[in-house]
């Protein structure tokens, strides 16, 4: 869509306000089976889709919070947390920009984010600025002609009951793991996506046009198919920082890839990191995980992680399909208090499945981020070859950078390479870059978006601009 | 243009430059000459401002300025350059985007806008084609797996692009063969004018054959022990540095 066009879609004031009736849509905090029908009911699901959800809350309660990741939070109390709350009101939100932390406005005015957008960001409580439904027409029509769904996962349910009952929690099990559980039991939106047989989607599908995009809620639901020979890049996120109230996010997506099929996933992460001390950001803790079901499938990850107080993340490929190959390309940056536990599984389970892993990690203030990789080999998975490459920068000596590579390989005829560095920006480097005029802080970006552009240049076009313009803002500051 | 005025600087507490004076006018070439570990890089690094250099007395004025109140960037943006003895290399930052960013810091600090991309590439394709560099260089990360040849034609390509007021080259013929210090001394003799001025660090005369200083200081423990016109480094050549050293001991 042009450009021009887009801004005068934004421009256009909401006039109707809010469409669903605020009171009657929010629960009292906690958690309880009731809870659970009640938003089964409201999201109008069918009893299979009650039932799914009731039994991944019994198989929660009887599961622990895992406590390996090298994290440190306070514990989450899940009976204080609202699972079905609509927009805040109006009135008990902050009455303007005047009230937002300033810290953050800076920010969007350095990343260049349109003025009207900005209240929307910031929770400001403005009439929506974003008339969603004109801009997702334009786009399912040109969908359409290539049969591709592309709607919320609630719709879905509701009018592709057969897909999502086929493949739903396929990827990951309800009981997978704490926070998967407990978002199945409770998912209330995300998105939905099936390409079928032989398609090549026409263009590049963004949760930034889904409808209710603005508000994407603390448990997302994910779900991705690409049938046979189809393909699709899907973006999620955008890189200007979103407040939200709910601290604790817990979402899951599921990619499957049939025969010959190629999904790319790319995610820009920007939540609110807190203020200086970390408080008030939100707490990240997603499963992402793709299955290269069918034979010579590709399934891509890449990411961008720059926001969260905390992030708990790793996207993963189950190798079953012959052939497959499965990718990870992320970049992760830390400041201030952040603290991040991220990376990802490669599972290979079928003959010559190939993996690659290119892990960056930048570190900077008194943050501190792990990387986690496990690398599986099957004993049927003759051939398997995985690369894997994980590099750390520190920024200043009060931050941290650990690696976690696991290994285990099931036969003899596999390939498994692992490469690491972690460097300290190094001082020769930046004295160079100064000594020809170069500011110290634009000395730094230029050095860090060098060191990521193996990860950088595996993005979106558009996407990989806006994340070195990103990376330059959370790294402001963080030396001299 | 630069006057360096009674300049003691310490390493790590050694003393290594123990009342340095030099006084270079715009148009002229300097020539800094000396036995090994009498300071002659100290020279160059302190005056571009880098670290772990303390400058225990003395000053430094550049244009009237006073060189120490200001930072690296600062110093490099008013014309001050050093060309590096052993340039950097920086994995993934493209050759041309570092020429760039340096190029538009050194516009902005005059109060011009950004060069405009088509005549940036004509530059750069210009000045890279003098230094004898396949444009390709442009696009590679910078210094990275370049040979030493190609890494001083690399910083002379930023002398070249940059057009410092005063050029500083620290042992720019170090680790070149014959063809290649030819192309590197075509470079430097083309940034010669009336209104710049250019400070060689070397310890061989050879360098000077190929680019004519019009001063040669001799630098023996971290003062200028004796200075004079270009038939001083040929005495230099077929002498030694020794005679230098007991005369300025004596």
């Amino acid at each position: 869509m042009a450009s021009e066009e887009m801004e005068q879609l934004v421009r256009r004031e909401y006039k109707q306000g809010f469409v669903t009736d605020i009171e009657s849509d929010t629960l009292p905090p906690g958690l309880d089976e009731s809870v659970i029908a009640f938003i089964s009911q409201k999201k109008g699901e069918p009893q299979w889709m009650l039932d799914w959800r009731l039994e991944a809350y019994h198989r929660w309660l009887e599961m622990t919070t895992p406590s390996w990741a090298h994290l440190d939070y306070p514990p989450i109390d899940y009976q204080a947390i609202s699972y079905f709350s609509a927009p805040k009101k109006p009135e008990d939100r902050p009455q303007s920009l005047d009230e937002v932390d300033p810290k953050l406005l800076e920010t969007y005015e350095k990343l260049g984010i349109p003025l009207h957008e900005r209240a929307a960001l910031a929770g400001v409580a403005v009439d929506a600025v974003f008339d969603s439904v004109s801009v997702t027409t334009t786009f399912k029509e040109k969908l359409g002609e290539a049969g591709v769904i592309f709607c919320s996962i609630s719709e879905a349910i509701r009018d592709y009951p057969e897909l999502v009952q086929q493949y739903l929690g396929t990827v990951v099990p309800q009981s997978d793991n704490y926070f998967a559980a407990l978002n199945s039991a409770v998912f209330t939106d995300g998105s939905f996506v099936y390409v079928p047989e032989g398609v090549k989607c026409p263009m590049e599908l963004s949760t930034y046009f889904r409808i209710n995009a603005a508000n994407t809620g603390q448990f997302e639901r994910t779900l991705i198919i690409c049938d046979k020979r189809a393909q699709v890049s899907y973006l999620e996120g955008c890189t200007a920082p979103q407040r939200d109230e709910n601290q604790l996010h817990a979402a899951v997506v599921e990619l499957v890839a049939l025969e010959d099929a190629y999904i790319k996933y790319s995610t820009v992460q920007n939540w609110y990191p807190g203020d200086e001390d970390g408080k008030g950001g939100i707490y990240n803790f997603v499963t992402k995980r793709g299955d290269c079901r069918g034979d010579r499938s590709r399934i891509s990850w890449t990411q961008v992680e720059t926001g969260s107080a905390i992030t708990w993340k790793y996207p993963s490929c189950m190798l079953r399909g012959k052939d497959s190959v499965g990718e990870f390309y992320s970049v992760a940056v830390t400041n201030g208090r952040q603290q991040a536990d991220t990376g990802t599984k490669m599972i290979h389970l079928g003959e010559n499945t190939r993996s690659t892993i290119i892990s960056k990690g930048i570190a900077a203030g008194r943050s501190d981020q792990a990387y986690r990789g496990l690398v599986k080999v099957g004993s049927r998975a003759k051939g398997a070859r995985n690369y894997t490459q994980c590099d750390s920068l520190l920024i200043g000596d009060q931050c941290g950078a650990h690696t976690f590579p696991y290994q285990e390989i099931g036969n003899s005829t596999s390939t498994v390479e692992h490469e690491a560095t972690t460097s300290k920006i190094a001082d020769d480097q930046l004295f160079y870059c100064r000594a020809r005029g170069i500011d110290e802080e634009d000395a730094v970006s230029m050095i860090v978006n060098g060191f990521c552009k193996d990860v950088f240049q595996e993005l979106p076009m558009e996407f990989a601009v806006e994340a070195e313009a990103l990376l330059n803002v959370t790294l402001e500051g963080s030396v001299g | 243009m630069l006057e360096v005025k009674n300049l003691h600087v310490t390493v790590e507490g050694k003393a290594i430059l123990k009342g340095l004076d030099l006084t270079v006018n715009a148009g002229e070439v300097h020539a800094i000459m000396g036995p090994n570990g009498a300071g002659k890089s100290t020279l160059s690094a302190v005056i571009a401002g880098k670290d772990g250099y303390e400058v225990t007395q003395g000053s430094i004025l550049f244009e009237g300025r006073d060189v120490l109140e200001m930072e690296i960037e600062e110093r490099a943006r008013a014309g001050l350059l050093l060309g590096f003895q052993y340039p950097i290399e920086i994995p993934g930052v493209k050759n041309i985007y570092l020429l760039k960013a340096a190029l538009n810091a050194a516009r902005a600090a005059r109060g011009e806008g950004e060069i405009p991309a088509p005549e940036f590439m004509k530059l750069v394709r210009e000045k890279s084609a003098e230094m004898k560099m396949d444009p390709s260089f442009l696009q590679r990360a910078v210094n990275e797996g370049f040979s030493g040849g190609e890494k001083k034609r690399n910083e002379i390509l930023q002398m070249l692009v940059l057009q410092p007021k005063l050029a500083m080259l620290d042992e720019i013929d170090s680790g070149l063969d014959i063809d290649a210090m030819k192309v590197v001394a075509q470079g430097v003799n083309s940034l010669r004018n009336a209104d710049r001025a250019i400070l060689l660090v070397t310890h061989y005369q050879r360098l000077l054959n190929h680019i004519e200083p019009d001063r040669v200081h001799v630098l023996v423990d971290g003062r200028i022990a004796k200075s004079g016109d270009k038939s001083l480094a040929l005495e230099l050549e077929s002498r030694g540095y020794d005679w230098v050293v007991e005369e300025s001991a004596a």
